[in-house]
């Protein structure tokens, strides 16, 4: 995996490993079965005489794919537990990373959002600066920012402690990924905002609430409840946009399943038990979400039909 | 034989919900007819199952001695000879004013593109926004609009006008502009089935009102008598509240 | 900071990081857009259409699709495309399907499920009054469609398409789970070999992010011009 190659060139470069290569990402098996160039033979198409595939196995002749559902209740190659534990500690580690993301997202989002709607001028600017950079530069790129540049340009006492911590790349993913996932959501909040009919933020004024109590009690109170279902959508692409986290050493559930094929060679059943899990959660936190916004919608104003 | 004729129709949106129920009437040709009742009566229902533009399961009508509710084939040809026009203008707005006129023309009754400009500009005229023809939908005030929608139902020489509500989303200085448009069309001798709360209107052009809730014709009866005696007390309800300013 | 920058190693490498990294991600963008906007079009008009197993089929292709991460989607089709091969075209053994041929294959299919949304939602924008209206003058469906509907939706839509587009050239760059050498790939194996990441992943940002701004400008400077007075 890319991951391996990375960090050795990592450790080549520093003084040491700073995360323990496990079995599971041994460089050479990893290396020969994704370069496209090298070995596509073997190692990915295994056993030339098993099974069938779509039933279009001719009698007596061999055609290459074996199913094997009991793969998941197998031993993984570094036996701390089956593959069914794997990829469900791959999903913890999607969701907690989805959740302090959506954490950074949110509160990020919300003050980017609320300044672009702000009669300053220079405020407007700084929001709509913020959110060009995040949003015009690939996620995946952003990634490698914080996780291989950012530890770099710190002073460095602060870059090497940084290199050093145990779950770095956790880090620099949910960083990466929060800031990201930031500048979408915060074009939402802006939108909610202006959404509002015009009257709403004089009426307050006209009452003599401050501006922030304006915001406070009136403006985001409603912003927030009509934008509610496209922010659920936004929360779906932050757990979505988990995988890519892979590539600098997240085990998160995309990698499971990618280290499951690699060891068993269970292509289908490893990639489809985790398509099948991102389809339940992704169908959970809908259901959870519309659930919320029916107990949030104010009778008359927002309760949708 | 009338020109309208609505036997029997009824039409539900669910099993539960039933909009129309068992509705009977008719409009004689040249007649003026008011369709009124209060907000979710079926009145606006009403009137556009008479160009099939809201389908019904039960009951007939005929128009000009077509069966509209069996008709399939030639439906855009029938649906082209009955002009309407609908409370929010519906005028497209990626055309011209003057293509908003000409489209119908040219595509359903073969009209050439000269002819049909002709005929375009000579109804602009008419409802006074030759000015206007270069313009999109958009740079109008609903009042213009709705002329210029009223422009569009005439173009295609109808034998017949429904209007759904044409002054309702309008603001009130231009009501009348539209309004005005409309009585001429009627002392014109237009066949006319026109659904809307301006009293003021139907007292002073209609021949027949009709009243209608929830789903119902609760009444059918001559301009006079209507709002001189009305005969059901929902129908005196309705008058008096409408009436009291 | 940038004090011990090395400008050179960006210098030396712009003709690999460009004639080849840029020219995939730039093909593969191209081609995924212009098939998975044919087929995203087939998979709108099922969804819209009246048959309950074709629009049972378009909706549950598109659910499938937007719930998957485009990471996952990427491997399981550059595994699966092997086997799928080799169903079709009988053969005794998986077929060989590069990692270009299957991403490409991929894109399109990704991003047809989020193209066909587009459309649907364009084609819904229009309010129901004007279909009415285009009947109440006596054109027939055809005629509704072709000169009251598309055109309207043409113009919702567009600006969204772009949008989507751009969308779709960052999301490229995922494709370096395959090794693939589309520009960030040029960069990160330019980085890894001469040791120089901070320059290379600094200088692959900053591309991406003017190429990303200035047609985000057009796009939406084009939403601007033909947007439709209300």
């Amino acid at each position: 995996m890319r991951v391996a190659r990375v960090r050795r060139v990592r450790g080549r470069q520093r003084v040491k490993h700073w995360l323990p290569l496990t079995r599971l990402e041994r460089p050479s098996v990893v290396r020969s079965t994704l370069s496209p160039q090298a070995g596509r033979g073997k190692k990915q198409w295994p056993g030339h005489c098993m099974g069938f595939w779509l039933g279009t196995a001719r009698g007596g002749e061999c055609v290459n794919y074996n199913w094997n559902w009991g793969i998941f209740w197998d031993q993984t190659p570094d036996a701390t537990g089956t593959y069914f534990g794997s990829l469900m500690s791959g999903l913890q580690v999607t969701i907690l990373l989805a959740l302090c993301a959506w954490f950074i997202a949110f509160v990020m989002g919300s003050l980017i959002g609320i300044m672009r709607t702000l009669p300053a001028r220079w405020a407007v600017f700084v929001g709509n600066a913020y959110i060009e950079m995040f949003r015009n530069i690939p996620l995946l790129v952003q990634l490698f920012i914080w996780f291989f540049v950012v530890p770099e340009l710190l002073p460095g006492d602060l870059g090497i402690w940084i290199k050093q911590l145990r779950n770095g790349p956790f880090i620099a993913a949910m960083l990466g990924l929060g800031f990201y996932m930031s500048s979408r959501v915060a074009a939402q909040i802006t939108a909610g905002i202006n959404a509002l009919p015009k009257g709403q933020r004089m009426a307050g004024t006209a009452i003599g609430l401050t501006t922030w109590q304006t915001y406070r009690y009136i403006l985001l109170p409603l912003a927030y409840r009509i934008i509610f279902p496209p922010l659920t959508s936004e929360f779906l692409n932050t757990i979505k946009n988990t995988a890519p986290a892979l590539t600098i050493g997240v085990l998160e559930l995309t990698a499971r399943a990618r280290s499951m094929q690699e060891f068993s060679f269970q292509v289908f059943e490893a990639f489809s038990a985790a398509a099948a899990i991102y389809l339940v959660l992704s169908a959970v936190v809908t259901i959870g979400m519309r659930i919320l916004e029916k107990r949030l919608a104010i009778p008359g104003f927002n309760e949708g039909k | 034989m009338p020109m309208i004729t609505i036997e029997k129709v009824s039409k539900w949106y669910n099993p539960q919900f039933q909009v129309l129920k068992n509705c009977t009437t008719a409009v004689e040709k040249g007649e003026v007819v008011v369709v009124c009742g209060p907000s979710g009566s079926g009145k606006s229902t009403l009137i556009k199952t008479v160009n099939a533009l809201e389908p019904v399961q039960a009951g007939t009508i005929m128009v000009d001695g077509l069966n509209v509710t069996t008709m399939k084939k030639d439906l855009p040809k029938l649906r082209s000879r009955v002009g309407m026009v609908f409370q929010h203008f519906e005028l497209f707005p990626h055309l011209k004013i003057v293509e908003n006129l000409c489209l119908g023309q040219t595509i359903v009754l073969g009209r050439s593109e000269d002819a049909a400009k002709a005929k375009a500009m000579k109804m602009l005229e008419r409802v006074g926004l030759t000015a206007h023809a270069q313009k999109y939908p958009g740079q109008l005030s609903g009042g213009q609009q709705q002329r210029v929608a009223i422009a569009r139902a005439l173009v295609m020489d109808p034998i017949c006008m429904l209007f759904d509500e044409p002054t309702s989303a309008l603001d009130p200085e231009m009501i009348n502009e539209v309004l005005d448009v409309m009585v001429e069309l009627a002392k014109e001798g237009m066949t006319m089935m026109v659904v809307t709360h301006e009293m003021g209107f139907a007292k002073k052009v209609a021949n027949r009102v009709i009243f209608m809730d929830a789903g119902e014709i609760v009444e059918d009866a001559q301009k006079e008598d209507f709002f001189g005696h009305p005969r059901s007390d929902r129908a005196q309800q309705f008058l008096s509240k409408i009436l009291s300013h | 900071m940038f004090s011990n920058f090395d400008y050179d190693v960006i210098w030396r490498s712009l003709p690999y990081l460009f004639q080849q990294g840029m020219a995939f991600t730039l093909t593969l963008t191209a081609i995924a857009t212009v098939f998975g906007l044919i087929l995203g079009t087939l998979i709108a008009m099922m969804r819209l259409s009246s048959s309950a197993v074709l629009s049972g089929f378009a909706v549950s292709y598109v659910n499938l699709m937007r719930s998957l991460p485009l990471v996952l989607v990427i491997f399981l089709f550059y595994f699966l495309m092997p086997y799928v091969g080799q169903w079709i075209i009988r053969s005794d053994q998986p077929v060989q399907v590069g990692a270009y041929a299957s991403t490409i294959v991929t894109f399109t299919l990704f991003e047809a499920a989020y193209f066909s949304e587009i459309m649907r939602a364009g084609i819904q924008s229009v309010p129901r009054g004007q279909v009415m209206a285009g009947y109440a003058i006596g054109l027939n469906y055809r005629e509704v469609m072709r000169h009251v509907v598309l055109p309207q939706a043409f113009r919702n839509m567009l600006p969204v398409i772009f949008t989507q587009t751009i969308v779709l050239f960052q999301d490229t760059s995922l494709v370096y789970v395959l090794s693939i050498t589309d520009f960030l790939g040029a960069a990160s194996k330019v980085a890894q070999r001469d040791g120089r990441l901070t320059e290379m992943y600094l200088f692959a940002a900053l591309v991406y992010f003017l190429i990303c701004f200035t047609a985000s400008f057009f796009v939406k400077r084009l939403q601007k011009r033909i947007s439709i007075i209300r």
